[in-house]
């Protein structure tokens, strides 16, 4: 039985964050999710996906994550429970629908889960999905432990069902990826019916036809409901108050930040001096709930990621109270107290909440913190990421890397959002020269395809995975076709959503669940669309760069070179070598080669050693995936492969 | 007073366990943190594992409480124990969240960094590396865990041998029966026993 599963009410279970929201929604007696992988946020779709079966769910992986929140949000109007998952930046993906979707109201309970990454430690952007909720006028729940985290979801989907409207429960990193301890709610029984009511009369929010207008009457009776929000979060379980009577300062914090505000007070010993505000419901703040406690102290510490959302909301709500409760001195972002980019930690809030108290806090003698430092900058050498060892991307950006350098005309690639966008590092040779969206890379080419009357005749390529070729490339690609763009557009195909896990996406023949179902074939969509398209295997270095050089120098208008190879931690290839590698030590010139350590200084693979003691190339027998790529390169025929039967 | 305080020597008790991805670091947090659980205890782990399959460091703060949750984050300094599965990481970690009381269990199988595969950095000497260290810690332990594992025919069951030592140093109550439990419930039923024997020979490890 699936873990998410076992146990009983009461129980207690060591929970990742997102196997606490899983088994809230579970709990609520969700019916359908939907979601696009997306780091921190995945785990979260997987989990339900593994017991659909069992609780008689409806999941899938969508194709992105607009369509995911259409696809929750027909259930809502069908009368069911639906949760709709996605990283932080899929909430810009969906916003044109979210903003439409808040504007028409929801029916059966819909709740939207965006999990933000504060300090980006799998994105290449920081942005918060909370200033969305106040944009477009939802609610907006924030869990500030595990706990809080299972029980936020039935809530959420009560909520939901009160006002009729989207509500949001944002996570960040440090709580969907964490764990803790977890007490169970109950599972429901009993499956629900799907009916989509549309003969009522136009204006009756649950039998008739759903849309956004008339607007301003619509727009009306969404901030009705918000002001109803606000009336229910005064009340609200989830906002808690931690602290003496009387404190001298008050710290307002969300998420994770309450477990890093709770770690500060008590390493600076200042139980008797602060009390913290747990905000379980940041937006529609309740004003009277904010006011009581703002009345205890004269000064005010904000402690969120990342943006000053909570901040200013709770400074609007303190400028409209000043007649009554007088002026408060704020800390926060805004002033400096604490940084506005990147992560909090325990040690960001203790030394913004010392400098508050007027106290001093050393975390590390200075004489242990010199020794370390001295110790790492000798002994530690930096790890920047890499491909795996055996990653058909490494082989992949060699090849066009080296196309680039022969083609001699200062051709670029444009990048996409993927494990393949570590090709702007040393590990994919630099090769990336830009990188933004899911899609972009695809319509930054389509663009820089049109320039050839100002004169520049630089050949343009852009990447795409298999997964980001459904989710953002067709519309991008459709257009560089339409507008016959001068690009070549190379899909690594991986077979799988691999960053993330695996997970299934359209070119795929199984479904989220495990279902066998129709699988859509790229190279047939890029024919389609009338694009000369190539197929080949990117360990072929030989192939693979006849066939890319020939496109780029010989061929005009929209080329495609689909460069299939299994991502080297699947299921397929995971632990299964295709060669033995070895290296003939007598035939390794070591530094007197002219190829001047070609496999370990240029190709740095993983799997590669270079042993400096007997000036020659090893195979680290650990390390090695066995791809046999390194022996296509080496001049001397000193690395050497035999197929594993 | 609560029974289950004693055991600890500090409340919270701070554990990082730290590697590189694909070294089975999640794994041991997790097995570690389901066997501290089952003694009645909080448990507080915080991952970062975004990089954990391309080649990064790869952390986990493993908290271990009395009384309550705490921060899926180890304060600056406030570690108690570090469990590395490859030695510079050892040294990384030390930096931030060490200090002179601190215990340290660090398998010697080196792992390099890109930087050093090409050449433009060193790999330190082993002897150098403990001695550094021992130099940062109260009591280290050095394994070649690794070694062993591959000895057993897969190099990933060094993070078990690594769990298995670090119930021979007796710092934590962390039994064989406690262990054998918790794999029980994480790994299919045919691998048991390979976790099983992975852990004893971790044991025996640390046992001089």
């Amino acid at each position: 039985m699936s873990y998410l599963l076992q146990g009983e009410k009461g129980e207690r279970r060591l929970f990742m964050g997102n196997e606490a929201i899983a088994r809230g929604a579970l709990e609520a007696g969700i019916a359908v999710a939907a979601g696009y992988p997306g780091t921190p946020s995945s785990e979260i779709i997987e989990n339900l996906a593994k017991v659909s079966q069992q609780r008689q769910l409806y999941v899938e992986w969508s194709v992105n994550e607009k369509v995911a929140l259409e696809v929750a949000t027909a259930a809502s109007l069908a009368g069911l429970r639906a949760l709709c998952v996605m990283k932080q930046n899929g909430v810009n993906v969906a916003s044109d629908f979210l903003l439409h979707l808040a504007g028409s109201g929801t029916r059966g309970g819909l709740v939207l889960v965006p999990c933000d990454d504060p300090g980006a430690l799998s994105s290449v952007n920081e942005g918060e999905s909370r200033h969305f909720a106040r944009m477009i006028e939802i609610p907006l729940l924030e869990p500030g432990n595990f706990q809080d985290a299972r029980e936020m979801i039935p809530y959420a989907f009560e909520l939901s069902e009160q006002l009729r409207t989207l509500v949001m429960v944002r996570s960040v990193t440090r709580l969907s990826h964490a764990s803790g301890g977890v007490t169970l709610g109950e599972l429901p029984t009993g499956q629900p019916k799907a009916f989509f009511k549309h003969d009522g009369f136009i204006l009756d929010p649950l039998a008739g036809a759903v849309l956004s207008a008339p607007v301003e009457y619509k727009h009306a009776l969404q901030q009705e409901k918000i002001r109803n929000a606000a009336e229910r979060f005064e009340d609200c379980p989830f906002n808690t108050y931690t602290g003496p009577p009387k404190p001298e300062v008050l710290i307002f914090t969300s998420s994770a930040c309450n477990l890093y505000s709770l770690e500060a007070v008590r390493l600076l010993q200042a139980e008797s001096r602060v009390g913290i505000v747990k905000m379980g419901t940041t937006w529609p703040l309740p004003p009277r709930f904010v006011e009581k406690y703002l009345r205890l102290a004269g000064k005010i510490l904000i402690v969120e990621e990342v943006l000053p959302f909570l901040e200013e909301n709770v400074k609007i709500l303190a400028a409209e109270l000043a007649p009554t409760i007088g002026a408060k001195i704020f800390f926060g972002k805004r002033d400096g107290t604490l940084p506005a980019t990147g992560e909090m930690n325990p040690d960001r809030v203790i030394t913004g909440l010392a400098k508050v108290l007027g106290i001093s806090y050393d975390p590390m003698p200075a004489a242990y913190a010199q020794k370390a430092a001295a110790a790492v900058a000798g002994g530690a050498p930096d790890r920047d990421l890499t491909f795996c060892p055996g990653c058909p991307h490494r082989a992949a950006f060699w090849t066009i890397h080296n196309v680039l350098q022969l083609d001699h005309r200062q051709g670029f690639v444009c990048g996409d959002i993927g494990c393949y966008s570590l090709a702007m590092r040393p590990t994919g040779f630099e090769t990336l020269k830009t990188l933004h969206s899911m899609g972009s890379g695809t319509g930054l080419a389509s663009g820089f395809g049109m320039l050839k009357p100002f004169g520049m005749d630089q050949p343009v390529l852009a990447v795409s995975g298999d997964s980001t070729f459904f989710h953002a490339v067709l519309p991008a690609l459709a257009n560089a076709a339409h507008h016959r763009a001068n690009i070549t557009l190379v899909v690594l195909d991986n077979g799988g959503t691999a960053m993330t896990g695996f997970q299934p996406h359209p070119g795929l023949e199984v479904d989220a669940a495990g279902h066998t179902v129709q699988s859509l074939d790229i190279t047939r969509i890029c024919q389609a669309m009338g694009a000369e398209v190539h197929t080949c295997d990117p360990f072929d270095l030989e192939t693979t760069q006849t066939i890319l050089l020939e496109l780029l120098q010989s061929k005009q208008g929209l080329k495609v070179l689909i460069l299939k190879q299994r991502c080297a931690l699947s299921p397929e290839r995971k632990g299964r070598r295709m060669y033995e590698m070895r290296i003939d030590a007598a035939k390794c010139r070591g530094e007197n080669c002219g190829c001047n350590r070609l496999c370990t200084r240029v190709f740095k693979c993983p799997g590669l050693v270079w042993d400096k003691a007997q000036g020659v190339s090893r195979i680290d027998e650990v390390i090695c995936a066995g791809c046999g790529v390194c022996a296509s390169l080496c001049p001397a025929g000193a690395i050497q492969k035999e197929a594993v039967q | 007073m609560n029974p289950t305080r004693s055991i600890l020597t500090a409340d919270p008790y701070n554990i990082i366990i730290t590697g590189v991805g694909g070294q089975g670091n999640v794994l041991a947090s997790r097995v570690l943190g389901n066997m501290l659980i089952a003694l009645g205890l909080h448990i507080t782990i915080g991952e970062t594992f975004g990089a954990s399959q391309r080649g990064g460091s790869v952390m986990s703060h493993l908290r271990v409480s009395s009384q309550r949750d705490v921060s899926p984050q180890i304060p600056r300094g406030q570690a108690h124990l570090v469990v590395s599965l490859e030695p510079t990481e050892a040294l990384r970690v030390l930096k931030e969240y060490g200090n002179a009381q601190a215990f340290v269990l660090c398998n010697m199988r080196p792992i390099h960094a890109i930087s050093v595969i090409s050449g433009e950095t060193q790999y330190p000497e082993a002897e150098q590396l403990k001695q550094w260290v021992r130099d940062l810690s109260q009591k280290a332990w050095f394994l070649n865990a690794t070694d062993a594992a591959m000895a057993m025919g897969n190099p990933i069951f060094g993070n078990i041998m690594l769990v298995g030592a670090l119930s021979g140093t007796g710092l934590l109550p962390l039994d064989r029966e406690l262990f054998a439990a918790a794999i029980g419930r994480m790994v299919p039923k045919d691998k048991i026993d390979l976790n099983l024997t992975a852990f004893d020979k971790g044991r025996e490890m640390v046992k001089e």
